[in-house]
């Protein structure tokens, strides 16, 4: 085990090494700088403006450079805000697109596994339909789409919850229900199939013929047996609440690294846009570390040989 | 004949399947008993209805299944009128069941302690520690040796023989009035499967358990059974015991399956098989439904249903070949061989009798 | 137990061979199906499956068909009737009988604009353009850009599953390896710094599209591809020596078929999703091009007062999404002989 902990840390690093790498020289080929918003600025100034962001050393130089400050922490100056560090802008916005973002996973991986639980037990009847017809609609309307009809019906007309901005708890409602929409779906048509899947194995038919109950035989056998494999969805559902928080967290003018991803993105404000890339790949992949060691932890056929496949 | 020995009568049973080409009858007017204490052995090519039996039986069929009619007695009331509560209380307490396969028939993510002691909590509503106990108690008694450690492992970490011994224990762990056993061995190496079957007879002598032991292998039933029904395509068409189907068997389709069998005396010559296949069950046909894989078919075979010929008071089979007014036919040449033994073997035993006075149980016959 | 009723004198005749040969042992009451025509016949008898083919050849018909007869020129710009509500004639129901809320009060906005005689199906956006004819060629694009990217996916994804699944050892760890690196960064992330490099533009979008959604593909194919490697008739294909490719073209692609057309009916969507997405961040197309998502951006801009301008293209969408998912959810069910009744 502390052998493929071990060996998962090495990928980790290594991957995110390479992300930066790439990242750092695909930058380098984008035609703007931190002078393209300005007015005309004097020869000085420019050469003054270049020393400030490291730009008058040769690209090999800016790259280790970039490397050593980005291991700290240390992701360079925003061209768009010049006086401010990337690291400062990103850790002051960090915490909303966090907090909404856990919410979501949350309310929607335990509904989610509610839902599809009771479908695949109620199998081709009304409920089940009436389940699978929720799911195919949650992952049919994109998280915007359900983001706007959410802020305009709960949020202006029945003034239920603050319509944008960031405050309390109050405030993360609306975007944790736009964002948790998809990971509720997804994950209901998983543990549906999973569940109906496992329903039809041979060890349920003999749980049966030990003479338990029909919940007995859910409880105890059929629903560790089809949650056990919906840990290995979390890191595309992780995926897919980063993806929606950059639409979302605009919709509701939250001051998280989603909106900030695509205000850098308008403004061309490549050191936010690189940080903010790494930030995303960093939190990815210690997701899929988490999930990948958590299969291991909860599956004896896994645990003992201490693979991951 | 509604003997007190029986333990489990089995009266005109008949299940469809509901498929979207119409109904399939699996099950065709099936009657058997069990008594007290003996291995029945149901015999039959696949689909031919053994495991739709036993499914019945332990009412866990599919849900397209549709029981048209019948009944099952057990101990004087009728499984098939109980309700699934009724039926859970059952399961796993009086009637137990075996699967084919005990590479899949454990759950994979729990500990085998766990899964020999459900029984004893959902029945007897024992607390773990006991319960666990027991548990241990039949590891050892199924020959799963160093129990105490073991207790704690998971299903991946035994291979498959040991695997069906604890699928064995669980079946057995509340000591099941009756048992049934669908193709236990089938899934298993040859030399693994001996030793399942000698755990099954040993086991079946200490908790005294009746056995309906279902296969598609004559050679495991002549070491096991002490009565034997063969089925085709849904119905049981002769049953006999063991040495009454070995030996004198009548029916054209167990002759067939006796010759395909493979024997020590049976010489180099290729091994005989039945030729065709049996018929779809969407649609059965009219007559005896093995007239047409039948060298000896008759006329009638083809229009009416034989009815069940009495050959002695055990052994009964539905062919038309028993009917008074058919010809006399020979039988494959193993088989005449088969008889002549068995005519050899009754003089000797009808003699023995007159020396030694009677003999107490039947010998078996290896 | 022996039956006792008179039989015919003849029964115990042995049975003739005419008789024997009406007896066809081997006869198969059930209706024998290939692969194919099973998968076909369960696609049919999955009610959701079978309606969301049809509004998708409908959709297609009606979005490409909107090229050569349009409702109106998409581009075409009429300040005077600008912000016209949904009219379509016949139906009396606020909403659809173009007539909105005014200071309080319903008024009839064809008749304030001058335009008594017009009705737009779908009402008109901000600059009088008919939203119908605007949303008939957003679809239209957006169904070009996700087939065109799904195509490529297609081959990049294909190709990259079953070279890798084929060659295993040393050269399949890196390719997954490979995969790996592009799947901890967010599809959507890499498809903004691809779109960033190369230009905001629809040749883009479906390059940066193409270029990130090949890896699920890729891996659906491998995982297929080493199962199948293993199977005999593939052993017997390369014991009679038949060469790598051929075997790739007559044995592998058959057998992964069902795999490859499932996952393009879950590719399609989630490549209109993410264009969406870039055309609503306002990277994607721009004006006068429009998309879904564009027009869903414009919409979103003045849902408060004139709701069906995002009503209207968001319904498009997610009923595309919708049958979609559905269509690949019943050819699941249909290439599955487990779901089998």
């Amino acid at each position: 085990m502390a052998k493929y902990l071990a060996k998962r840390i090495f990928y980790l690093i290594l991957t995110l090494f390479i992300v930066i790498t790439v990242t750092f020289f695909l930058m380098k080929l984008l035609p703007g700088t931190p002078l393209t918003n300005q007015a005309k600025l004097s020869q000085s100034q420019i050469a003054l403006i270049y020393k400030q962001y490291g730009l008058d050393k040769p690209e090999w130089q800016q790259y280790l450079l970039y490397l050593a400050g980005a291991v700290k922490g240390d992701f360079g100056t925003s061209f768009q805000f010049s006086d401010q560090p990337v690291s400062y802008l990103l850790s002051s916005r960090i915490g909303p697109s966090l907090q909404i973002g856990l919410q979501a996973m949350v309310v929607g991986v335990v509904l989610g596994i509610l839902v599809g639980a009771i479908g695949a037990m109620r199998q081709n009847t009304w409920v089940d339909t009436t389940t699978t017809v929720v799911s195919i609609l949650g992952i049919s309307i994109p998280s915007f789409v359900l983001a706007v009809l959410l802020q305009y019906y709960l949020g202006l007309k029945a003034q239920l919850f603050p319509i944008a901005e960031w405050g309390g708890f109050i405030y993360t409602v609306l975007p944790t229900l736009a964002l948790g929409a998809t990971p509720l779906a997804e994950s209901a048509r998983f543990v549906r199939t999973e569940m109906v899947d496992v329903l039809s194995s041979d060890y349920i038919e003999l749980a049966k013929a030990k003479g338990l109950s029909r919940m007995g035989v859910i409880y105890h056998h059929a629903l560790r047996n089809s949650l056990i494999p919906l840990i290995t969805i979390v890191g595309p559902l992780a995926v897919n609440i980063m993806t929606g928080s950059m639409v979302v967290e605009n919709i509701f003018s939250i001051p998280g690294i989603g909106e900030q991803f695509v205000k850098s993105v308008l403004t061309n404000d490549y050191p936010t846009i690189m940080g903010l890339t790494i930030i995303y790949s960093f939190m990815l992949c210690v997701v899929l570390l988490f999930t990948d060691i958590l299969y291991g932890i909860v599956d004896p056929r896994i645990r003992l040989t201490g693979k991951a496949n | 004949m509604d003997n007190e020995n029986n333990i489990l009568e089995v009266r005109n049973l008949q299940v469809n399947f509901k498929t979207y080409a119409g109904d399939v009858k699996a099950i065709r007017n099936v009657s058997f008993d069990l008594r007290k204490g003996e291995t029945l052995a149901i015999v039959g090519e696949s689909g031919s209805g053994k495991s739709v039996t036993t499914r019945t039986i332990m009412g866990l069929n599919a849900s397209n299944a549709d029981i048209v009619s019948g009944s099952i007695m057990y101990k004087g009331q009728d499984l098939l009128k109980k309700s699934e509560q009724e039926m859970e209380g059952i399961r796993g307490q009086d009637i137990a069941e075996i699967f084919q396969d005990p590479m899949t028939s454990l759950d994979p993510t729990m500990k085998i302690g766990r899964q020999i002691a459900e029984p004893l909590m959902v029945h007897k509503g024992m607390k773990k520690d006991k319960a666990w106990a027991q548990a241990l108690e039949m590891m050892k008694l199924v020959g799963i040796t160093d129990a105490e450690s073991r207790i704690n492992d998971y299903p991946h970490q035994f291979s498959g023989g040991m695997r069906q011994r604890i699928v064995i224990a669980i079946a057995l762990i509340n000591y099941p009035e009756v048992l049934i056993a669908d193709e236990p061995t089938t899934a298993l190496d040859v030399t693994i499967q001996a030793q399942i079957l000698n755990l099954m007879k040993e086991l079946q002598d200490k908790i005294s358990t009746s056995i309906i032991f279902i296969t598609h292998d004559l050679g495991v039933v002549a070491g096991m059974a002490d009565r034997v029904a063969v089925m085709y395509a849904g119905k049981i068409v002769e049953y006999g015991t063991v040495d009454e189907i070995f030996y004198n068997p009548k029916h054209p389709y167990t002759w067939g399956l006796l010759s395909s069998m493979p024997t020590l005396d049976s010489s180099g010559d290729e091994l005989p098989s039945i030729p065709g296949t049996p018929p779809d069950l969407l649609d059965p046909p009219t007559g005896d439904a093995f007239a047409a894989r039948n060298a000896y078919a008759l006329k009638i075979d083809t229009e009416q249903e034989p009815p069940f010929f009495k050959v002695s008071d055990t052994h009964y089979a539905a062919t038309w070949l028993l009917h008074p007014d058919a010809p006399q036919v020979t039988p494959p040449a193993q088989i005449v061989e088969r008889q002549k033994k068995y005519a050899k073997m009754q003089q000797a035993l009808a003699q023995a009798q007159q020396t030694t006075g009677p003999v107490e149980e039947e010998e078996e016959q290896q | 137990m022996a039956d006792t009723a008179k039989l015919p004198a003849d029964s115990f005749k042995p049975m003739s061979a005419d008789d024997r040969a009406a007896l066809d042992s081997e006869k198969i009451a059930a209706p024998s199906l290939t692969f194919m025509q099973d998968a076909w016949r369960r696609l049919k008898k999955n009610k959701g499956a079978w309606v969301s083919l049809i509004l998708l050849a409908l959709i297609f018909i009606l979005a490409f068909g909107s090229a050569i007869a349009s409702p109106h020129d998409p581009n075409q710009v009429h300040p005077e009737y600008a912000n016209l509500p949904s009219k379509i004639p016949g139906i009396g129901i606020n909403g659809f009988n173009g007539t909105l809320v005014q200071a309080g009060q319903r008024i009839d906005a064809y008749k304030q604009a001058g335009a008594t005689g017009a009705h737009y199906l779908m009402g008109t956006d901000y600059l009088g353009r008919d939203l119908l004819s605007r949303v008939l060629y957003g679809t239209r694009i957006s169904l070009i850009i996700a087939l065109v990217a799904t195509l490529f996916d297609l081959t990049i994804g294909v190709t990259y599953g079953i070279f890798s699944g084929w060659k295993g050892g040393r050269v399949d760890t890196f390719m997954q390896r490979v995969i790996e690196i592009i799947l901890s960064i967010p599809n959507l992330v890499v498809i903004v710094l691809l779109i960033l490099i190369l230009k905001p533009g629809m040749l883009s979008i479906i390059i940066a599209i193409a270029l990130t959604s090949w890896t699920n593909m890729a891996r659906l194919v491998r995982a297929q591809t080493l199962e199948i490697k293993e199977q005999e008739y593939i052993l017997a294909a390369r014991t009679l020596g038949e060469s790598s490719l051929k075997i790739a073209f007559k044995h592998l692609l058959p057998n992964l078929s069902s795999v490859i057309i499932i996952n393009t009916m879950f590719t399609i969507p989630s490549a209109i999703f993410f264009e969406a997405t870039l055309s609503y961040i306002g990277i994607g197309i721009s004006s006068p091009q429009a998309s879904l998502g564009t027009l869903l951006n414009d919409g979103q801009k003045n849902f408060q007062f004139l709701p069906y301008q995002m009503w209207w293209p968001a319904l498009v969408l997610c009923i595309i999404m919708l049958a979609f998912n559905l269509l690949g959810d019943g050819l699941r069910d249909a290439f599955d002989p487990r779901t089998k009744e």
